[in-house]
């Protein structure tokens, strides 16, 4: 902007200015935070980007598995015979509740028949295994090695031999990201095996689970068993999910703080199981509805 | 030779856009390796986009730190935006700083290059707990701390390809 009325030559054209370009880049940051956070809509560019960088991310393993490996490799002949007698022993003591199990099923299933009730889901799945704990530091993920490409899709459920270990929350093209159920942004309906008295669990955050919203003089016990309840349709009934350890009866709340401890080997690495995805539960069969009208309704239930 | 590059009185050359480009392509690489929960691992891209933005403010900015914190944000499993937020952040503040801290010896450098790191470990918290996540622990801006020790490693290191030889040349003026 000279006197007289020339632009001056973009010698030195730098952009705008850094304030400038700072409030557009922090703008744009908070905008996808938000898109992320409220709208879940960012999926697909993460699913992109992840694919994208696999390859990379591949390199960046090998020092950590080769490290592994040379662990594995100086492991003393003992130890390795100890751990083959010990799980010889436990595949025993599995095999005599396994042939029962199998007698019990059919068993189970003819009485369902003669009853009339619906069958019992049987559990299948995949395994799969922990690669490595995400390094975001505010929550608890995990990443396995299968992914879109084995059919992991969002929403499985994750096991591992003890119980209920947290649930697939993205697929990506090999590996998937999996929400302990340690989270604090985790839930899972549960019921006392005890007694069958149903609740939610939610995860605490510091390693433990928090049994919510059951009154001060609900019948829970330490040492008491919680299972999935299976109300939710996600979970199947009667996976062993946590135990109570340490109940406050403070009567200045309207509700108990029960804190309870998971029973899987939540923060130990190593192979899961990873649980088909349920079957959706029927809905009620609509009667006397045009089939336009029925369709409506479906759409609404769910 | 705790000097500050500016007053060692070297004469550097240009910095190569391959080199630059490489060193943070190479940061990607290390913060991908999975470290699981161990304390005090640096985040190495805050490092070199530090650095670049120091050293390079014409050449590494802002754009540069978005980027990468979209893609940290996808390799991380954390929120989209969140690290390229403090990224950003950290760019821009390092660029307003460059010509003043080349001048001060490397360990006060280290210590302004602290400050900028708490800064970036600050705004990730904050933008994490205002949406529920949970409080990490304070350990967790241990990672902060090893960095800016690695600032004078890091300094002779990025800086290595830009020295020449020296020779004593008396008649020369500078």
């Amino acid at each position: 902007m000279s006197a007289i009325g020339h632009e001056p030559p973009p010698f030195f054209n730098r952009g705008p200015a850094p304030l400038v370009r700072l409030l557009f880049f922090v703008a744009a940051s908070i905008a996808l935070m938000v898109a992320d956070l409220r709208f879940h809509t960012l999926e697909w560019t993460r699913l992109t980007v992840a694919t994208l960088v696999w390859p990379i991310q591949r390199t960046a393993w090998l020092p950590i598995q080769a490290a592994d490996n040379i662990g594995h490799y100086f492991i003393r002949q003992s130890d390795l015979q100890a751990e083959n007698e010990s799980l010889q022993r436990q595949r025993m003591k599995a095999a005599k509740l396994l042939l029962r199990q199998r007698h019990l099923e059919d068993e189970n299933q003819r009485l369902r028949v003669l009853l009339d009730m619906k069958m019992r889901q049987s559990i299948n799945g995949q395994i799969a295994e922990i690669i490595y704990a995400a390094r975001d530091p505010f929550s608890r993920h995990v990443i396995i090695d299968k992914g879109l490409q084995q059919g992991i899709q969002a929403g499985q459920v994750i096991v591992d031999e003890h119980g209920v270990m947290g649930q697939v929350i993205r697929s990506f093209a090999r590996t998937a990201e999996v929400s302990l159920l340690t989270d604090k942004q985790q839930a899972i309906p549960v019921q006392v095996q005890r007694n069958g008295l149903r609740s939610v669990l939610f995860g605490a955050g510091n390693g433990r689970l928090e049994l919510r919203f059951l009154s001060t003089d609900a019948d829970v016990q330490v040492g008491d068993i919680l299972v999935t309840s299976g109300l939710d349709g996600i979970y199947l009934a009667g996976l062993p999910v946590a135990k109570v350890i340490k109940i406050d009866h403070d009567n200045t709340y309207v509700f108990a703080h029960i804190t309870c401890d998971p029973v899987a080997g939540i923060e130990h690495h190593g192979l899961v199981l990873v649980l088909d995805s349920r079957t959706p539960l029927a809905l009620p069969p609509i009667e006397d509805l045009s089939p336009e009208k029925s369709k409506h309704g479906r759409k609404e239930k769910r | 030779m705790m000097e500050s590059p500016h007053s060692m009185r070297r004469i550097l050359l240009p910095a190569k856009n391959w080199f630059i480009v490489m060193t943070l392509c190479a940061a990607l690489l290390l913060n991908m390796v999975p470290f699981g929960y161990f304390l005090g691992i640096p985040d190495w891209i805050a490092l070199v986009l530090v650095f670049w933005c120091l050293h390079q403010p014409l050449k590494v900015g802002m754009s540069a730190g978005f980027i990468l914190g979209l893609l940290m944000d996808v390799v991380d499993a954390s929120v989209m935006g969140q690290h390229a937020l403090a990224y950003v952040f950290l760019a821009y503040a390092a660029a307003a700083l460059s010509r003043r801290v080349l001048w001060f010896p490397l360990w006060q450098q280290a210590l302004h290059v602290l400050l900028l790191f708490l800064g970036g470990q600050l705004i990730m918290l904050f933008a994490r707990m205002f949406s529920g996540a949970d409080f990490p622990g304070l350990s967790w801006f241990f990672s902060s701390f090893t960095g800016a020790l690695l600032w004078y490693p890091l300094t002779y290191l990025l800086l290595a390809p830009q020295f020449q030889p020296q020779e004593k040349d008396f008649h020369r003026p500078i």
